[in-house]
């Protein structure tokens, strides 16, 4: 039997909001709130249910508007690696600052991407952060956190 | 008031503050343009600025902020998919589209003109009717809210769907759900961070967007490169910043405007409700308002759904103003940071202003339109230039919204975990969106989160726990309604199809 990508995304829904109703039916309440018409579990209750509802429905019903997508069209290989990329790029920008990690990030992305003048690439990397940090921090006053920077002296 | 006008007028035509108005509009525009810096950050910023300055000069440059700030927001949504405030989200659906065949330049000239007559229509309003609308505001409780809220959510999944309403159904209830994640706003009982103290204080809505709309944008593009239909399209500089409305785009825009004013004012003088409500409804009217023609072009560019939103989200800035100077109860987040602004000025908005401080009531009212007018001569002539962003080598285009989208997640908490979480939630996104699981639902359900559980549990805690409060009031009951034969429609239209 093949289930269609629809119906298995609502499964998948309707696992998760199971997931979320038992979750919301644990939340510690004080012991006063407990008989309360509305406490913190209330509302989470009721969207439990509902997504429980919704999903089964989407499951049971037949489908009559069918998304067909072409798997050949997709392109896997880049897409894999910009989320690469962007995960190193979350894992570094608090140890090595928002300057270098920002600018090798866009770097990577352009050479990944197919781009290789290399002159524009590094342009709109190196060059491109520090004014955009400039703006931020040095005309618009609002702070931009960047440890390797304040290290080496170039921001206060 | 004619008199009351005049005052307003020759203060805010000084040469000093007109300089204002322009310095407060360009500087609002590129802060609104900023991932993440909304209005609220962009008056914010000016407050200090604006210590040393007689109270209506400091007015007046917040006010060109203000709108420079909406504006810019509005050129993010349009030109990246990547809507900084939610008022501006709804603008995205045509807006992007159409600036995606090569419009661009139109889109934005459109989305000003709206905003400008918009605005015009609901300062006429906010002149002649401020009083008396804000007893209307204070009769909508809790109930009434909680059915309006439903209603926006209903609507905005009928409209959405494309015949796919459980799907959107489906996506307000995962919006709702991500709503929940925090601290409960009553008792600070956390739920759902599974000891995780990086989600202690909630998902931002910033990251949520971003994700759901820029991020996972901009994955979509590089996912379906290969694909022969959607092989990216020569488009000529010249039609990219071409600002020209023609006759036909105009026709419509002139039947959208005044009917979304009214409705965005009206949404905007409800205290909590403002400009995210009032586009989303906008769009949603406008929609039943077209032809069938016009109604298959919604989402793909459609002139009427660019306008709607835009109107309507301007028209609620300035009926937001209407609870903050006539009850000195600020309706949104932004009118708070203008309330916080002119108690640093030594002025008490409430029902007294009109009586105590004329000019500063009318100065406030007037530099809000003059501040439309500056936003309008200063913007139309660079529009053609900011379209240009579109003619960036998609190679260089993706990197750089990924680029902005990050930074505005890093601004806001200098962490990584909200980085990872942004990176998660895009991929979901982006299979979703593949899947046509439609985002603007699970966008405005997770805006509306917060307060619609606030609303149910006052609702709840008044009729002592019964369902009573659903028809106990008539706005309540007729709102319900309302959904319901929204829902009924729904459901006739898709056996409708069948057969």
């Amino acid at each position: 039997m093949r289930i269609s990508p629809t119906k298995f995304i609502s499964l998948l829904f309707f696992v998760l909001s199971v997931f979320y109703l038992y979750t919301a039916y644990n939340i510690q309440v004080f012991a006063f709130d407990e008989n309360a018409p509305f406490n913190a579990r209330t509302f989470p209750i009721y969207l439990g249910w509902a997504g429980i509802i919704l999903s089964s429905l989407k499951i049971i019903l037949p489908e009559k508007v069918t998304t067909e997508v072409n798997h050949k069209h997709l392109d896997y290989k880049s897409i894999i690696y910009l989320i690469i990329i962007s995960l190193i790029y979350a894992a570094v920008i608090l140890k090595i600052g928002y300057f270098i990690s920002t600018s090798l990030f866009l770097f990577a992305s352009y050479y990944f991407l197919g781009e290789r003048r290399w002159g524009l690439m590094f342009i709109l990397s190196f060059p491109f952060v520090a004014a955009f940090m400039y703006l931020l921090h040095g005309l618009l006053n609002i702070y931009l956190r960047d440890p390797f920077l304040k290290y080496i002296g170039v921001m206060g | 008031m004619i008199e009351g006008i005049l005052i307003g007028l020759s203060t805010a035509l000084s040469l000093t503050n007109i300089l204002m108005v322009m310095v407060g509009c360009f500087a609002g525009t590129i802060i609104g343009m900023l991932p993440g810096l909304g209005p609220m950050t962009a008056i914010a910023l000016m407050i200090p600025i604006t210590y040393g300055f007689d109270p209506s000069t400091g007015l007046i440059l917040m006010a060109g902020v203000y709108y420079g700030a909406v504006f810019g927001g509005s050129t993010s949504s349009i030109l990246l998919n990547a809507p900084g405030i939610p008022g501006t989200v709804a603008t995205a659906f045509d807006g992007y589209p159409m600036a995606q065949q090569g419009k661009a330049g139109k889109a934005l000239a459109i989305a000003a003109y709206s905003s400008f007559a918009g605005g015009t229509i609901s300062a006429i309003f906010l002149l002649v009717a401020a009083p008396s609308l804000s007893k209307v505001s204070l009769a909508f409780r809790s109930p009434d809210y909680f059915a309006l809220m439903i209603l926006g959510l209903t609507a905005i999944s009928a409209f959405s769907s494309k015949g796919q309403f459980l799907k959107a159904m489906m996506m307000v209830i995962l919006g709702l759900m991500l709503a929940t994640v925090g601290q409960d706003s009553l008792s600070d009982i956390t739920r759902f961070t599974f000891n995780n103290m990086n989600l202690t204080d909630g998902i931002s809505f910033v990251l949520i967007v971003m994700a759901t709309f820029a991020m996972s944008e901009a994955l979509t593009i590089i996912f379906r490169g290969k694909d022969p239909n959607r092989a990216a399209k020569q488009i000529s500089l010249t039609e990219l910043g071409s600002i020209k409305v023609n006759k036909e785009e105009t026709i419509k825009m002139a039947k959208t405007i005044p009917r979304s004013s009214i409705l965005g004012f009206l949404i905007g003088v409800l205290p909590g409700a403002g400009a995210t409500i009032a586009s989303f409804l906008a769009y949603g009217m406008e929609r039943n308002y077209v032809n069938e023609e016009e109604k298959q072009k919604f989402g793909k560019g459609s002139v009427h759904g660019l306008s709607a939103p835009e109107t309507a989200n301007n028209a609620a800035c300035s009926g937001s103003f209407v609870p903050l100077l006539t009850l000195g109860i600020p309706g949104s987040g932004t009118t708070a940071v203008m309330l916080g602004a002119l108690l640093g000025f030594g002025i008490q908005p409430g029902p007294r202003l009109y009586q105590t401080n004329p000019e500063i009531f009318w100065s406030v009212i007037m530099s809000m339109y003059i501040g439309m007018v500056v936003l309008l001569i200063l913007n139309l002539p660079l529009i053609p230039y900011i379209a240009r962003i579109l003619a960036v080598p998609r190679n260089y285009l993706i990197p750089l919204i990924l680029f902005f989208s990050v930074t505005g997640i890093y601004l806001m908490s200098f962490n990584n975990f909200d980085i990872f979480l942004m990176i998660g939630i895009a991929v979901v996104a982006t299979f979703l969106r593949l899947y046509d699981f439609p985002m603007p639902p699970l966008i405005l359900a997770f805006v509306l989160g917060g307060l619609m559980e606030e609303t149910l549990r006052r609702s709840l805690l008044i009729s002592d726990g019964s369902p009573n409060f659903l028809w106990d009031r008539p706005i309540t009951l007729i709102i319900l309604i309302i959904t319901i034969v929204i829902i009924f429609w729904q459901i006739f239209s898709t056996f409708r199809k069948k057969t």
